[in-house]
């Protein structure tokens, strides 16, 4: 009898218990559904970036402007491209995202297809005139919505070194036909030494130069794709590269191997179609060549053209996931606008600013130590970064640069037809829309 | 009476009580974790119209379209064939290596033994991706140590990171990563064998060479089988030394072995269910090829047992 009394004693207290715990579940949940209760008090955010530096530029804002907001941003360091995507994808499908994430612009269709990207049109209202019409674009994706703001962006250039140019006597290219006289006049008096490579390596490269010469990849017609990357233009850049690399005129091995370092450090490759961020890499690539190397723009595929195409650059975009979109779509515009916050953003991590106003700012006055030699160094690079062709991205940018990756990769190393590795390209892509269920136009 | 039957009751009960953790491990972190794969092997993701914005995305039912995709899927096939290729060098050079140092260093004029035994088995102790990328180092006709010499001596330079030279140079590390172990995996089961054995064949007149082949290598076939078993599935998963080696060449695809397949499907191109798929089906052929092999080990030792 004692016995039946314990046991209801013990059945009535985990119920109470239980019942208690149920009502505590409805009380958080219901708080934190609620986006207004949340915005009018205090809030902390979190920001996934692989920015240097970015948790510095984050205290500026939380002993600043958030103090007042009473916004608080934490930055969690993180890997840099597609290893992102795939984490922030994974963490959405959880519905656990951080707040902010940056992202590269080619990753946005692919973030916003898969519903990670909140549209925060509303909330940056006036930020657009900030940025170059081709910049601020990729953001929208050719809609009415805004998923993510510019960061900074990587305007394409053509580096070379001056002490060898000069000592083989050969002229800066201006054009794309000249780069190719060039690379063979160099092959006549250096049979060892190449003008540069071609690298399979690094998709955002050729994707860049397809850019500058006017190719758009993904565009939409209506509820339809259009995949575009076996357009003329693309062929165009891809038969001149496979044309240098069959004839011998150019190397074919890939970018950012200890071979390639060497090959830069002893002026066994004289130049490279890089980025506004190469400074950074030829540093480390290549550091006894420190002062002897020289920017100027890309060459062109037509005399008096004046065109560069992007490699690299990133965005900052709030989530679905956040429960406090507003709030973080200020700390967003804030830090990619804000004249501190940039000025910050390029000294500490390194970074060359979307922002127009930013690239002729203080922060932009001297130029890299590496390019000491060249002093207007970014005054140049902003006139460059003015002239930066649109760019289209679609929903799989990464199936588009893997296959890219290895048909180019075997078309290089066989000295064979890049039409073909191209052909390869497209197709794959296409299919791979297809097998998703994605409208593709033909 | 009662508590005859209750004690029986507890004793019977003891060993599920046992079992219960490894039971529960076991089907949170193995059958779960392979259920789950299996399950998202059998879906795919549907997209509507352009794709963009909320709920154009949802997971659909894909019956083995996933699996038919993979197996018709010719990358997948070569990949194998490279893997079988690789493994075709890898395994006998490395097991071959391997019972040789064991045979040397369990013959009696060995000096130095322990020295030895360590020095050969120490680049086990070295993490595969490491290795890879030390030998790649190796590899570069440009910063290469090797390669310097041999220019120097005006002897022919093999390009070591394509076509044929890329499946010795790939094979090259893991027979330097992987001899060790096995090595000391036959020496310990050598030293097993009881000295009466040998002083017998001695007495009867056999040379080191005899009593090598004769009595050595048959008394340590189990350890042998179990070598080459290892060996096997180490081969069919190879994945960190291609993918190593991949930024230094336009020679290894992002595909070049099943297992890298499984890795671009799921974290470059974003596609778990495909990815899935080809798991799955990795698993299985590791599975039949493994089990065929001990089943056809055993039903040989046992007839030599009947034979005797």
């Amino acid at each position: 009898m004692p016995n039946t009394k314990l046991r209801r004693l013990v059945a009535t207290s985990v119920a109470v218990v239980l019942g208690a715990t149920a009502l505590a579940a409805c009380g958080s949940s219901g708080g934190s559904d609620d986006d207004n209760a949340a915005d009018s008090g205090p809030v902390s955010l979190t920001y996934w970036s692989w920015t240097p530096g970015m948790d510095k530029v984050a205290d500026l804002w939380n002993k600043g402007p958030g103090k007042d907001e009473q916004i608080t941003v934490t930055v969690k360091k993180q890997a840099s491209g597609d290893t992102l995507v795939t984490k922030i994808l994974t963490a959405h499908k959880a519905k656990k995202a951080p707040d902010l994430v940056q992202a590269e612009y080619q990753a946005l269709p692919t973030l916003v297809s898969n519903d990670a990207l909140a549209d925060i049109a509303d909330e940056v209202d006036g930020v657009k005139d900030k940025f170059a019409e081709g910049v601020w674009q990729q953001t929208t994706l050719g809609s009415d919505a805004v998923y993510a703001i510019p960061q900074d962006s990587g305007p394409m250039m053509f580096y070379y070194r001056e002490d060898l140019f000069k000592q083989y006597e050969l002229e800066v290219p201006k054009t794309w036909e000249e780069f190719a006289e060039t690379a063979r006049a160099l092959k006549k008096k250096s049979p060892e030494t190449d003008l540069t490579t071609f690298s399979a390596n690094d998709s955002g490269q050729f994707a860049g130069l397809a850019q500058q010469a006017g190719a758009k990849w993904w565009t939409t017609e209506g509820e339809q794709w259009k995949v575009g990357i076996d357009d003329a233009a693309t062929q165009k850049v891809a038969d001149f590269w496979g044309g240098l690399v069959k004839e011998g005129a150019i190397d074919n091995q890939p970018m950012y191997t200890p071979a390639w370092n060497k090959a830069l450090n002893t002026g066994k490759q004289i130049a490279w179609v890089s980025a506004v961020w190469a400074p950074g890499t030829l540093t480390t690539a290549a550091p006894d060549t420190e002062g002897k190397w020289a920017m100027a723009p890309l060459p062109q595929w037509s005399a008096g053209e004046n065109v560069t195409g992007s490699w690299g650059g990133s965005s900052t975009a709030v989530t679905t996931d956040s429960k406090n979109k507003s709030a973080a779509a200020k700390f967003a515009s804030w830090l990619n606008t804000d004249p501190a916050a940039l000025t910050a953003l390029a000294k500490e991590g390194g970074i060359y600013p979307a922002a127009t106003t930013a690239q002729t700012s203080d922060a932009f006055a001297e130029p890299p130590a590496f390019f000491s030699n060249q002093p207007d160094f970014y005054t140049q690079a902003s006139e460059i970064a003015k002239t930066t062709a649109p760019s289209a991205w679609g929903p799989n940018v990464n199936v588009a640069y893997t296959t890219f990756k290895d048909a180019f990769g075997k078309a290089a190393k066989d000295k064979s037809d890049f039409g073909a590795a191209l052909t390869k390209m497209q197709d794959d892509t296409v299919a791979d829309m297809k097998k998703q269920g994605f409208e593709v136009a033909e | 009476m009662t508590s005859a039957r209750r004690k029986s009751y507890g004793v019977k009960g003891a060993p599920y009580a046992f079992l219960l953790p490894a039971t529960t491990l076991f089907a949170l972190f193995f059958a779960l974790p392979i259920g789950y794969a299996i399950w998202l092997s059998l879906h795919k993701v549907q997209v509507k119209g352009l794709g963009l914005g909320s709920g154009a995305r949802s997971e659909v039912w894909a019956g083995l379209e996933n699996y038919t995709d993979a197996l018709t899927d010719s990358e997948l096939l070569d990949g194998a064939l490279r893997v079988l290729g690789y493994g075709a060098i890898v395994v006998p050079v490395m097991l071959g290596l391997a019972l040789l140092f064991a045979l040397m260093l369990d013959t009696e004029r060995v000096r130095l033994a322990p020295f030895t035994r360590l020095a050969i088995f120490l680049p086990y102790a070295i993490p595969g991706v490491v290795a890879a990328l030390l030998w790649g180092f190796l590899y570069l006709p440009d910063v290469s140590p090797f390669y310097f010499v041999l220019d120097k001596l005006g002897l022919p330079q093999p390009d070591l990171l394509d076509g044929g030279g890329l499946y010795a140079a790939l094979s090259n590390i893991a027979v330097w990563g992987g001899t060790g172990f096995n090595m000391i995996v036959i020496y310990t089961s050598l030293q097993a064998i009881p000295a009466e054995v040998h002083e017998a064949a001695k007495l009867d007149g056999a040379t080191p060479l005899q009593i090598a082949l004769r009595i050595k290598i048959p008394m340590v076939a189990p350890s042998l089988v179990l070598t080459f078993f290892f060996s096997i599935i180490a081969t069919l998963q190879v994945f960190s030394e291609p993918t190593t080696l991949k930024p230094l060449t336009n020679s290894i695809s992002t595909t070049w072995s099943p297992l890298m397949k499984v890795y671009q499907d799921a974290f470059q191109n974003g596609d778990i269910y495909s990815a899935a798929a080809t798991a799955v089906i990795i698993a299985f052929v590791t599975l039949l090829l493994s089990f065929g092999f001990l089943r056809a080990a055993n039903s040989r030792t046992k007839q030599q047992g009947e034979a005797r």
